[in-house]
């Protein structure tokens, strides 16, 4: 609780107090305020690149566009053909899958180490450094190694083959989800694990010292006063991996290309193929949309189920 | 901690540890063996041989103009993000009107955006504005979406700043002007250190943009340097991680020397 962001549960008493005060002493509220001119610069150039394009792409996903020219309106063929698209819904099918066990995997797995680390064990300090050494690492740089290391021919499975067979990892579609899977398990858990370990070390003793009193053994505390207090990190966690699942793109470009065949295709693949392999842009936009739409409802879900300010205490007592 | 060591516990960190460790260690050997050794011993074995062939290649392919690129890139994305976001951070803690509320609802809005969403209509509106295959084309959008996350960071840092020592400026009769760069800035250090490293990892990571918005050697950014490499030039392993690791040691310079800082800049990346 040094820095600056991490103590924002006071910050959030202090925003409150002067939007109180003018009524005891108007004089000094008044005086020094920034009108919102100051916010202005920065409205103007996120809308012009980042509210004005989501605008387009709901527009262009009731138009035809091959990449030249101009669009022309075409309603709600797009929409119609992708309902119609056999990929299309596998893809929605293959991203909800590996959303899903991407959650399941990562979640246990997180708290587990999360808490972990929370601890002060001499090991701790040296072992959390390798840990987080994924988090280095960019999405593109990972798939990247990933890639590299799995090569049938010159990686990992060609030395282990009591392992993994024939060694050709992306050949099949249950390997193939099993890599996806594995490499964004590997790139994330170390970020979910910085989050428990934020809260688990944000729990207080006291609970534990009365556990003890109470005589209550390790694997209760750890289900009795961690897990339930670990609770809104789990939910921050979670929306994040489903939100960071439903976009996945970098790991299936560079690990799969939605091979084999369409197996892998996810629908944030499946709409870059569409648009900039395909040329079908307003196809492409379509399920852009669709994406937008789905990621909004679920961070919509973050702000009711969990609040922003409990999302900031999350962080507490990262280090 | 005066508790029992947890076995358990313990013995999963270990499991994480080599799921970790053995993959970097197989790339750091791969990168500082030649590419016979590699192919001959396997991945996981020793290395016979010592060469630093593999970074020279990777230069030679080019990397040395994408690293420039990338360097161009996160400096311009940062230059940006410090221009817009402590005055916009400054008005959403202090200014009390409506239309400030209103534009801090539009960046939470923001924060929902997944840039993966806008790549189309952002392919549409940099080429018709002439910027495609550009650097600035990729710096624009690149920077617009460091803006909410950036300003949730920053605006946290700055409510830390108390009420009386603007009042006591106040009194003093200091313009919002003199009060932010006086006040406000001097005391937001940390708070502005994490949202550089933010964009900062935002734009040397940056993937998509650069992708979409890109095609020519001389405007490669690293990470598609990489991509373009490993389709390329698949199966030279070695050179490949070699490529990898050039492109992470930034990163790791700024972890050695700035850990706490870029550890928040990282839960940032995490909350987009």
């Amino acid at each position: 609780m040094t820095t600056k962001i991490t103590s924002a549960p006071p910050a959030a008493g202090l925003r409150k107090e002067p939007r109180r005060r003018p009524a005891a002493s108007p004089s000094v509220s008044t005086v020094g305020r920034p009108g919102f001119a100051w916010a202005l610069p920065a409205a103007v150039f996120f809308t012009l690149f980042a509210i004005v394009p989501l605008v387009m792409v709901a527009v262009l996903s009731f138009m035809s566009w091959n990449g030249l020219g101009s669009p022309q309106w075409v309603g709600t063929d797009n929409w119609s053909r992708l309902w119609d698209d056999p990929v299309m819904l596998k893809s929605v099918w293959l991203t909800l899958l590996l959303t899903a066990l991407g959650v399941v995997i990562q979640t246990p797995l997180s708290i587990l180490l999360g808490v972990w680390a929370a601890g002060y064990q001499r090991n701790r300090a040296v072992l959390s450094v390798i840990y987080f050494i994924p988090l280095l690492l960019s999405a593109t740089a990972v798939s990247v190694l990933w890639r590299a290391l799995l090569d049938p021919n010159f990686g990992i499975p060609a030395e282990a083959s009591w392992l993994f067979g024939d060694g050709n990892l992306f050949g099949e579609q249950a390997t193939a989800i099993g890599v996806l899977a594995f490499v964004s398990t590997w790139q994330f858990t170390p970020f979910h694990t910085l989050i428990y370990q934020g809260a688990a070390r944000s729990i207080p003793q006291v609970l534990y010292q009365a556990a003890e009193i109470d005589g209550a053994g390790r694997y209760r505390q750890f289900f009795h006063i961690t897990l339930p207090q670990l609770r809104n990190s789990m939910i921050t966690s979670m929306i994040l991996m489903i939100v960071g699942g439903l976009t996945t793109f970098e790991t299936v470009l560079i690990l799969t290309q939605g091979g084999p065949g369409t197996d892998t295709t996810i629908s944030a693949y499946y709409m870059y193929d569409k648009a900039f392999k395909g040329f079908d842009f307003g196809a492409g936009s379509a399920i852009a949309l669709a994406l937008v739409v789905a990621a909004t409802i679920i961070s919509l879900v973050v702000v009711k189920v969990s609040g922003y300010d409990k999302m900031r205490s999350s962080m507490e007592g990262v280090s | 901690m005066r508790r029992r060591p947890n076995y358990l516990a313990g013995a999963g960190s270990l499991v994480w540890l080599v799921l970790v460790g053995l993959p970097l260690y197989v790339m750091l050997a791969a990168t500082l063996r030649t590419r016979q050794d590699y192919a001959q011993n396997g991945p996981v074995s020793l290395p016979d041989t010592f060469t630093l062939d593999n970074f020279t290649g990777a230069f030679d392919s080019g990397f040395g103009q994408y690293f420039f690129n990338t360097l161009v890139v996160t400096a311009c994305v940062i230059g940006i993000v410090l221009l817009l976001v402590p005055p916009l951070a400054y008005a959403i803690v202090r200014s009390r009107g409506r239309t400030t509320s209103a534009i801090f609802r539009l960046f939470l809005l923001g924060l929902a955006i997944p840039a993966q969403a806008v790549i189309v209509p952002m392919f549409y509106l940099i080429s018709a504005a002439g910027l495609y295959d550009n650097l600035v084309g990729v710096i624009l959008p690149t920077a617009a979406f460091c803006l909410p996350m950036s300003a949730l960071i920053l605006s946290g840092a700055m409510r830390d700043i108390s009420p009386e020592l603007y009042e006591a400026m106040a009194m003093d009769g200091a313009t919002p002007r003199r009060m932010f760069f006086q006040l406000v800035l001097p005391l937001s250090r940390g708070g502005l250190s994490t949202i550089v490293v933010f964009s900062a990892l935002q734009a040397w990571n940056g993937f998509l943009f650069p992708l979409v918005l890109t095609q020519s050697d001389a405007t490669k950014v690293v990470t598609l340097g990489l991509y373009d490499f490993q389709t390329e030039h698949g199966i030279d392993i070695p050179g490949l991680l070699g490529a990898v690791v050039l492109s992470m040691v930034p990163i790791l310079l700024v972890y050695l020397f700035a850990r706490r800082a870029l550890v928040q800049g990282l839960m940032g990346v995490g909350g987009k």
